[in-house]
């Protein structure tokens, strides 16, 4: 398969409409099994108790919102050498969906906080550079809307994109290179996980469901960008009809 | 287990329930908001497709107001 082939935004948006269904299925069954496992099976963490079953929505919400922000800098990246439109719809169409993990990654982090370490927020550097992903989504979306020109407000958006990706190593390292009081990776270290699997399995099982949806909603915004280009073409007069 | 413990979360469901719950109705409006915006343009790409008789404006009807 040639990957080419769907690099056209109709045959994408043909793609997408086959795939939703699957991604959006699986992504609700993963998620139902995680939730069950997380809130009724695994069992409560000695040191913190049943609050320890916010990580299994708070860790994939951040996973996510690193995640996500990284597909919209390659994707950003991509749209510059290519100067290939599906490049930047992907970018776009990514932003809000980032930016709502970053906030419930940031919210669930709080409910977590407060009855752990006693506080709703401390600004130490995981915090700090999460809240600064945060305003880079907010930033990243308002650039699209408020620069009329498609072409013009599509480059500063790239620009925004590729400058903001410094932050993720920085969020990614912050626990190792500063006195956080954010606790240090337990999942994605070099030694291997450190968490117990009982635990492990079902905040994997979310992380990935996370995933999926993400893939999901990418697909649905995507095949509305596609078609308000394409309406917006339709209305310019640049596209014979039916084509 | 009973119901009433599952609900007390070890005197954390404050924080807990909230967490849980805050995560699923964002995911969810999130889904919905994004699934009625596809809905929508698909169908007004696919109707303005099917409408313009010919996309080079000059070549339009005269009848045709011009917008």
């Amino acid at each position: 398969m040639n990957i080419w082939y769907y690099a056209n935004p109709e045959r994408f948006a043909g793609l997408a409409r086959t795939l939703l269904p699957w991604t959006m299925g699986l992504a609700l069954i993963l998620a139902s099994l995680a939730t069950v496992w997380g809130l009724a099976i695994a069992p409560p963490d000695y040191q913190q108790g049943d609050a320890m079953r916010i990580i299994y929505v708070h860790v994939p919400a951040a996973w996510m919102a690193m995640f996500v922000y990284a597909v919209m800098a390659v994707s950003s990246a991509l749209a510059f050498i290519w100067n290939h439109p599906l490049a930047d719809v992907a970018a776009k169409a990514s932003a809000p969906i980032g930016a709502v993990f970053t906030a419930l990654a940031l919210v669930t982090g709080m409910l977590w906080g407060q009855p752990m370490w006693g506080t709703w927020w401390v600004w130490d550097a995981r915090l700090t550079s999460v809240l600064i992903l945060f305003f880079l989504y907010l930033g990243y979306i308002v650039l699209w809307s408020a620069i009329e020109e498609p072409a013009r407000a599509a480059r500063a958006a790239r620009i925004l994109a590729l400058v903001g990706a410094v932050n993720l190593p920085i969020i990614k390292f912050s626990v190792d290179w500063w006195n956080t009081l954010h606790q240090p990776a337990t999942v994605f270290r070099m030694d291997g996980p450190t968490m117990a699997p009982e635990m492990l399995t079902p905040l994997l099982i979310m992380g990935l469901a996370y995933n999926l949806l993400y893939v999901a909603i990418l697909f649905m915004r995507m095949r509305a960008e596609i078609a308000e280009r394409r309406l917006r073409t339709i209305r310019l007069g640049l596209e014979p009809a039916g084509s | 287990m009973t119901l009433q413990s599952f609900l007390e979360m070890g005197g954390y469901a404050a924080f807990v329930w909230p967490a849980w719950g805050l995560s699923l109705v964002a995911l969810v409006v999130l889904t919905l908001v994004s699934w009625r915006w596809m809905r929508r343009a698909e169908r007004l790409a696919a109707a303005s497709s099917l409408k313009a008789p010919d996309a080079d404006p000059s070549a339009r009807p005269p009848s045709e107001p011009v917008a």
